[in-house]
Parts: structure tokens; C-alpha cells; sequence
């Protein structure tokens, strides 16, 4: 569904993403792991032209996403995005947050929307918090009214940006379950996480990244039980001491 | 000092209908002026923070070429300069057949200067959101002007009440100026009381205690705008 093709990025000279190629097929969930600032963000925000690239090729259920003519917005749409930092609108309640694109975007009535939303705050266990504003929340609540928020518009795949790293620990795990969950119903994922054990239960798939390059394109029982690099056994050694 | 205190003068005619009448073009002259301002200094602040290179040269440019002349020569320029160097048609009906060029060429004047400072607060307003918010907002698909709209203006003008409130004064007080070209506002009132009557010392006591009156409205109307508009339990956590 999600196919990348000797994909190539700078940042005015320094190259930021070096020939990536992979594909995510429908109903996989593929975690995206490595170094920071090796480009996993940058890889991910390519998906949904939130960042634009200069060579090769991305597309989204045959869509182009580097295309001219493709309608971004559209295209957008169709993809749910979870950042590290939330981004919930802090002038909006959490209803709201998750109303305002099903009615701007999707043209849905407010009742509709508030009946989806409301749907959705249950599924991420926050049915009776719908009315507050996100500086109310907690940052795990926060993070799973961002999620309701993506799934709100119907979207064929959701990409998540680090989604428990500004999280404090005990608020890591309700964040990781609803998105267990939503794996679990057979939707497409891409996760750029740290989350090893996360990856372990949850990813049929991991891309190890460094210095913009993919690395390791591996299934995930191949990926722990025998990294083939250097750079991956370093950077697994390194992140499962803690 | 042999001074004459006659505070009753202030409510003889004609002196006091010239001080009402000075209050009615000061408020006109600042009312219509912010209209001005806040409409162009908002449209001209989104063009500075929007991608577009060229719409961003210009906006940049309105604010150096308004901000940075003092606002009294602004006024001399628009009375008495810009009439003469635009087409003699359009001069002539500056001069003669524009209704009031006096206070129209002030208010003309002090809205687009204000409109320099006030764009300066909305771009700082708009800057001031964490970029991740665009980015949340273009990902789920609503295009960069609905953006504009529904998040990044809205919760950019909540975060520049205060500054914004300052302004709102300050062209109150700039309002003054448009005495030196003429328009018969409350400090040009006060003078022409002086004028006739050497009261000068009432005349201008009671012109401060009527700006100060003013500005306390304004701070008092700012003050309920900031609190309607206030987003709950936000700010809390804003210097985070
Ligand atoms: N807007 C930008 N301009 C210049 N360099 C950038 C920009 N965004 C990211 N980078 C650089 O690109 C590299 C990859 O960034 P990123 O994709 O955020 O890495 P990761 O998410 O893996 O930590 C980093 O070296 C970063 O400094
Ligand atoms: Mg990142």
C-alpha cells in the first residue's frame, strides 16, 4: 500500500535520506527504528508530503505523493499522523480536536462527527473527557485523543512520529495499548519507536535507519534473532541495557 | 504666580461643546484608524509568516517603510505631500472634494502606521505556535488556508491580547498628532480654549483626565476580551 522507491532528500547539501526503498503492505504494521537524526521522522513525513523530496518515488495506495498533480490535501486526509508532541489544538476540547477536520475535510455534519468522535474516545478509553481542553489532559490522554483524532477521519494507514517519547513512563503503556489494539483490527502502520518490546509483540516488520540510510529491512523475529549489520546490533545493544 | 483658577469656565459655551466636540473626533478619528489597523496590520502579519517568498517581501517591506518613519512626518506626508505627487485629479479631490481631508488623510495615516506595529504582533502571535501545529493541521488534510483559519490565526491573536491592548492605546494617544495638520480633536480643543479664554491650565487638566478616562475603558474593554477569549487551563503550562 505504502511503496518507497530510491527515495532522496537534502537539506540544502546535506542529504538527509539516501536512496530508501521499502514497501508496507495493507494491514502491516512496520516499526521504524534507529539513531536520532538518522531520518526516521523525515522518511515518515515524506509519506504524506508533509516534507518534500527530490528523487525517487513514494506512493500511497497508487497515489504519487511527490506528484504535481496529486491533491495533497485529499491524499492527507486518508492518512492518520501522530506526532511526538501531540499537537492537540489547545484552543479546541478534545471533541472538537477530533470534529474539526471530519466536518472541514470530510464535509460530515457536526452531529456525525460528535457521534464518530464519541465512538472514539471510548475505543481509547476516554468516552467522559470529551469536553476537555487538551492543557487538561494528561500527556498520555493527550496522546490517545491525538490518535481518536486520526482515526476519525477513516484513514487507510496511520503513521506514528515517536508517539510515547515526550511521555513520562507510566504513560507510555496506554498509549502502546490502544495502538496494540488498533493493529490488532487491521490497520496499516507505520511507527517510528524506540519501544523494543513494543516492536517484539506489535510490528510484523522492522526498518532499522542510520544516517539516512535503511540499514535493516527485516521480518521482526529476523531482525532480533540475528541482526546482520553492525550499526543495528550497536544501536539494539545500546537501547536494550536500559 | 497670579494665576486665575476658573474651572466653571470649562462648562460655559462654547468652551464645552468644543471639548465635547474634541472628545467625538478623537474617538472617531481612533475608532476608525483601529479598524484599519487591525484589518491590514492582520493581513499584512499573516503575509509575513505564510511560504511564499514574494508575499512575504512585501509584507516585510510595508512594515520597515511604516514603522520606521516617525509618525509625524507620515502625517505632513499624506496631507501635504502625497496630494501633489498623485495624478492632479485625484490631488485635487484630496484637497477639496474628499469629505473632511483633514481627518480623513489622519485617519488614513494612523491606521496604516498601526497597522505596521499590529502586523508586527500577529506575525510574533503566529511565530510563537509550535510548527508542529501546521504540520498537525496540513496532516489531516485541511489546506494551508484553513489552517490559517481554524488554528493558527485563532490561537495566535488569544496569545497577543495584551500587546494587542497596548496598541489600541497607543493610537489614542498617536490621535493627537493629527492636531498638526489640522482636525479639531480633543488637544486641539484644549489649545483653542487656551486661546481664548488663557484658562490653559483647565483646558489641559481636563483633556488628561479625559484621555485617562478613555484608555481605562479600552483597558477595561481589552481586559473582558481577554477573558472571553481565554482558553481554559492554557498558559498554565505555556512556559514550559
Ligand atoms: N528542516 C530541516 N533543515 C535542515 N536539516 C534538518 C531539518 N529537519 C531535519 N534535519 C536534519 O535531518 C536529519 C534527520 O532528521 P530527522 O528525520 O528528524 O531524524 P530522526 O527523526 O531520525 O531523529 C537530522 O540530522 C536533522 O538535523
Ligand atoms: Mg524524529
Amino acid at each position: 500500500m505504502i511503496e518507497f522507491k530510491n527515495v532522496n532528500k537534502w537539506y540544502g547539501t546535506f542529504q538527509v535520506l539516501k536512496e530508501c526503498t521499502s514497501s508496507v503492505k495493507k494491514g502491516e504494521v512496520v516499526v521504524i527504528c534507529g539513531p536520532s537524526g538518522s531520518g526516521k521522522s523525515t522518511l515518515i513525513k515524506c509519506v504524506n508530503g508533509l516534507e518534500p523530496f527530490q528523487e525517487g518515488e513514494i506512493s500511497v495506495d497508487g497515489v504519487s505523493v511527490g506528484a504535481k498533480e496529486t491533491n495533497l490535501p485529499k491524499l492527507r486526509s486518508q492518512i492518520g499522523m501522530v506526532f511526538q508532541n501531540f499537537e492537540l489544538f489547545p484552543h479546541k476540547t478534545a471533541m472538537q480536536n477530533i470534529c474539526l477536520a471530519q466536518i472541514k475535510v470530510l464535509g460530515r455534519s457536526e452531529d456525525e462527527a460528535n457521534t464518530r468522535g464519541q465512538e472514539l474516545l471510548d475505543r481509547v478509553g476516554l468516552g467522559d473527557l470529551g469536553y476537555k481542553y487538551p492543557s487538561q489532559l494528561s500527556g498520555g490522554q493527550q496522546q490517545r485523543v491525538a490518535i481518536a483524532r486520526g482515526l476519525a477521519m477513516d484513514p487507510i494507514a496511520m503513521l506514528f512520529d515517536e508517539p510515547t517519547s515526550a511521555l513520562d513512563p507510566e504513560m507510555i503503556n496506554e498509549v502502546l495499548d490502544v495502538m496494540q489494539q488498533l493493529a490488532k483490527s487491521g490497520m496499516t502502520m507505520m511507527v517510528v519507536t524506540h519501544e523494543m518490546g513494543f516492536a517484539r509483540r506489535v510490528a510484523d516488520r522492522v526498518i532499522f535507519m542510520d544516517e539516512g540510510e535503511i540499514v535493516e529491512d527485516a521480518t521482526t523475529d529476523d531482525f532480533f534473532g540475528k541482526p546482520h549489520s553492525d550499526r543495528a546490533q550497536l544501536f539494539l545493544s545500546k537501547i536494550l541495557e536500559h | 504666580m497670579n494665576y486665575n483658577w476658573n474651572w466653571g469656565i470649562l462648562f460655559e459655551e462654547p468652551y464645552f461643546d468644543w471639548l465635547v466636540s474634541g472628545v467625538e473626533w478623537t474617538l472617531f478619528v481612533s475608532a476608525v484608524a483601529w479598524i484599519i489597523a487591525f484589518s491590514l496590520g492582520s493581513i499584512v502579519g499573516v503575509a509575513r509568516t505564510v511560504d511564499s517568498v514574494p508575499i512575504r517581501a512585501v509584507a516585510t517591506a510595508y512594515v520597515e517603510l511604516f514603522r520606521n518613519i516617525p509618525l509625524i512626518v507620515q502625517m505632513f506626508l499624506w496631507f501635504y505631500v502625497v496630494p501633489e505627487m498623485v495624478p492632479d485629479d485625484w490631488g485635487r479631490w484630496m484637497k477639496r472634494d474628499m469629505p473632511f481631508p483633514e481627518a480623513t488623510s489622519a485617519i488614513f495615516c494612523l491606521g496604516t502606521y498601526t497597522a505596521s506595529r499590529v502586523a508586527e504582533q500577529v506575525r510574533a502571535g503566529i511565530e510563537s505556535i509550535p510548527v508542529g501545529q501546521r504540520a498537525a493541521g496540513l496532516a489531516m488534510g485541511l489546506t494551508t488556508v484553513q489552517v490559517y483559519r481554524y488554528l493558527l490565526v485563532p490561537v495566535g491573536y488569544r496569545i497577543i491580547v495584551p500587546p494587542l491592548t497596548s496598541e489600541f492605546l497607543t493610537i489614542f494617544k498617536n490621535s493627537s498628532l493629527a492636531l498638526t495638520i489640522g482636525v479639531a480633536e480633543l488637544l486641539y480643543q484644549a489649545r483653542q480654549i487656551e486661546n481664548y479664554t488663557f484658562q490653559g491650565f483647565e483646558a489641559f487638566t481636563s483633556v488628561t483626565l479625559i484621555y485617562l478616562v478613555l484608555t481605562m475603558i479600552v483597558v477595561a474593554l481589552m481586559v473582558s476580551v481577554e477573558e472571553k477569549t481565554k482558553i481554559p487551563g492554557y498558559g498554565i503550562q505555556k512556559d514550559k
